[in-house]
């Protein structure tokens, strides 16, 4: 599913965020990525949903290695991502109906198809009420499981989650790892970066854990 | 529920709030005039053209000799010598004496009716082969031998000056037509760059969706060709009403030697391409700046 081998990453001339990362996610595990703030769990997030580039060192994703994929394949390798922002990332401007279609209007997909989807994830999410809603009247909560219903409408391979429980409180956050465990239980690979502790031990999934760029694997708690 | 949602999805325009978007509103204000001056100036080229061509068509080998009256009584017989010179002259088609009367009738406008009384030289028109070859200066030299005092006026030679001053002007309206063309393009471009900042939240969201650059692009495209399109009919419309003016004022002009100004229907589709070309140039300059920024994303 994924890889990454001795993976180096340094913005510019800075120093190096991540070092000699090494690590394989198999296809339909669940793994914590943990570290303290400024750790390099953004930046690693940022490689695996193929962002940005690592400076050195290889990654493999489908069995595809990155370093040789041309640019129209990495796009269609992004299709298979699906990734919740920290900050969501909503279009304020569009209903949540068309922000959770459009991981489906990118990649041309039949109007109709696209609105009974999106339609059966709403509802999925609890959110079947707020179909032309704007995100800027819903809550943390309700905006973050748009952004989760996002994510997952084109039913991605590899799930990725930048502190999804962040800006919800504990009941909610507890919610939404829910579903991500749902997901998970239906074939999808899912990595969640969390900071809460007590959220990573509820779970017991195996836990990366970044300290100043290097990484350590802790499995299953 | 279903088919309200289903109407909210066919409404929608694109995945970019252009409509939000201060830094195009503009562009129509800027294309509009410069469709209007690229229209203006692609007439200026053709209708100058035109008359130019028309000059040449009546002017052109043709030349016309003056015999000044010295004597009345020798004044036939030196009119029947230029025209049998002139009929005699190798590319000499035809020499034939214009009318005392006609030749008062070109002078009345300036002097009136003192014209009657003036003693006009009289004027051969002589018509010359398309490929006569004729030197006009060695033509005068040799009649001046066999007339005395008659002039000869080669229309060739201040007909080129004044086609030499036409191509000036045609060349400097295609000079600015150019320049135009470069200056819409220079806006648009800055216009796309402008927008991919103000939407590169949004773009950069497409992106790590998986869309193609070219699905970006189109949006842009869309958004472009509206606002070119909008520019392009305002821009038009006034040049049809400036262009329209100018030829019904052109039309009362009394003028022997400005041709009626005019534009043949393939010109004036050449003019109505103008504000089609404004837009696919808009079409292209966006795509190949979008794609240019896009190509720096990972």
């Amino acid at each position: 599913m994924l890889r990454f081998e001795n993976v180096g990453m340094r913005y510019g001339r800075g120093p190096e965020i991540l070092k000699d990362v090494s690590f394989a996610l198999t296809p339909g595990s669940f793994h914590f990525l943990t570290g303290p703030s400024g750790a390099g769990k953004s930046s690693l997030l940022r490689l695996m949903y193929l962002a940005i580039r690592p400076s050195r060192g290889l990654i493999y994703m489908f069995d595809r290695d990155m370093s040789a994929a041309r640019r129209r394949e990495l796009a269609q390798l992004r299709r298979r991502i699906g990734v919740v922002f920290q900050e969501f990332r909503l279009i304020d401007h569009m209903s949540i109906v068309d922000n959770v279609a459009l991981p489906l209007r990118v990649i041309g997909e039949n109007p109709e198809i696209i609105d009974s989807h999106v339609r059966e994830i709403l509802s999925w999410v609890g959110l079947a009420d707020h179909l032309n809603s704007r995100p800027m009247t819903l809550s943390g909560g309700q905006q973050q499981r748009v952004a989760i219903a996002r994510a997952v409408i084109n039913k991605p391979q590899l799930l990725l989650a930048d502190e999804p429980t962040g800006n919800v409180d504990d009941e909610m956050g507890l919610r939404l790892m829910r579903l991500f465990v749902e997901l998970n239980k239906m074939g999808t690979t899912v990595v969640v970066a969390s900071h809460n502790e007590a959220l990573i031990r509820h779970f017991k999934f195996p836990v990366m854990r970044l300290d100043a760029g290097e990484m350590t694997i802790k499995p299953q708690l | 529920m279903f088919g309200q949602m289903q109407r909210k999805t066919k409404k929608r325009r694109g995945d970019l709030p252009f409509e939000q978007d201060q830094s195009t509103r503009f562009l129509p204000w800027i294309i509009a005039p410069m469709v209007f001056l690229a229209i203006m100036s692609l007439a200026a080229v053709q209708m100058v053209g035109g008359v130019v061509e028309s000059w040449d068509a009546q002017l052109s080998g043709s030349m016309t000799i003056q015999v000044p009256l010295r004597d009345s009584a020798a004044q036939e017989d030196r009119v029947a010598r230029a025209l049998a010179f002139a009929a005699a002259t190798p590319g000499v088609v035809r020499a034939v004496e214009m009318e005392a009367n006609t030749a008062r009738a070109l002078l009345e406008p300036w002097l009136g009716d003192a014209a009657a009384d003036l003693p006009v030289p009289a004027i051969i028109e002589v018509k010359l082969a398309a490929d006569a070859g004729l030197d006009g200066d060695i033509f005068s030299q040799r009649l001046a031998d066999v007339v005395p005092g008659a002039l000869v006026d080669d229309h060739r030679v201040w007909l080129d000056g004044l086609i030499g001053l036409a191509e000036i002007i045609m060349n400097s309206a295609l000079a600015g037509l150019l320049l135009i063309t470069a200056s819409a393009s220079a806006a648009v471009i800055y216009a796309t760059r402008s927008g991919l900042t103000v939407h590169r939240q949004i773009i950069d969201l497409l992106h790590h969706m998986g869309a193609y650059d070219g699905y970006i692009a189109r949006q842009f495209q869309k958004h472009f060709m509206r606002i070119c399109a909008r520019g392009g009919v305002i821009g038009s419309v006034l040049a049809a009403l400036s262009l329209g003016a100018m030829f019904y004022v052109g039309r009362n002009i009394e003028a022997t030697l400005l041709p009626p100004l005019t534009l043949s229907g393939v010109q004036f589709l050449s003019l109505a391409a103008i504000p089609v070309g404004t837009v696919v140039i808009a079409l292209v300059t966006t795509r190949v700046t979008v794609l240019r920024v896009l190509a720096r994303l990972p």
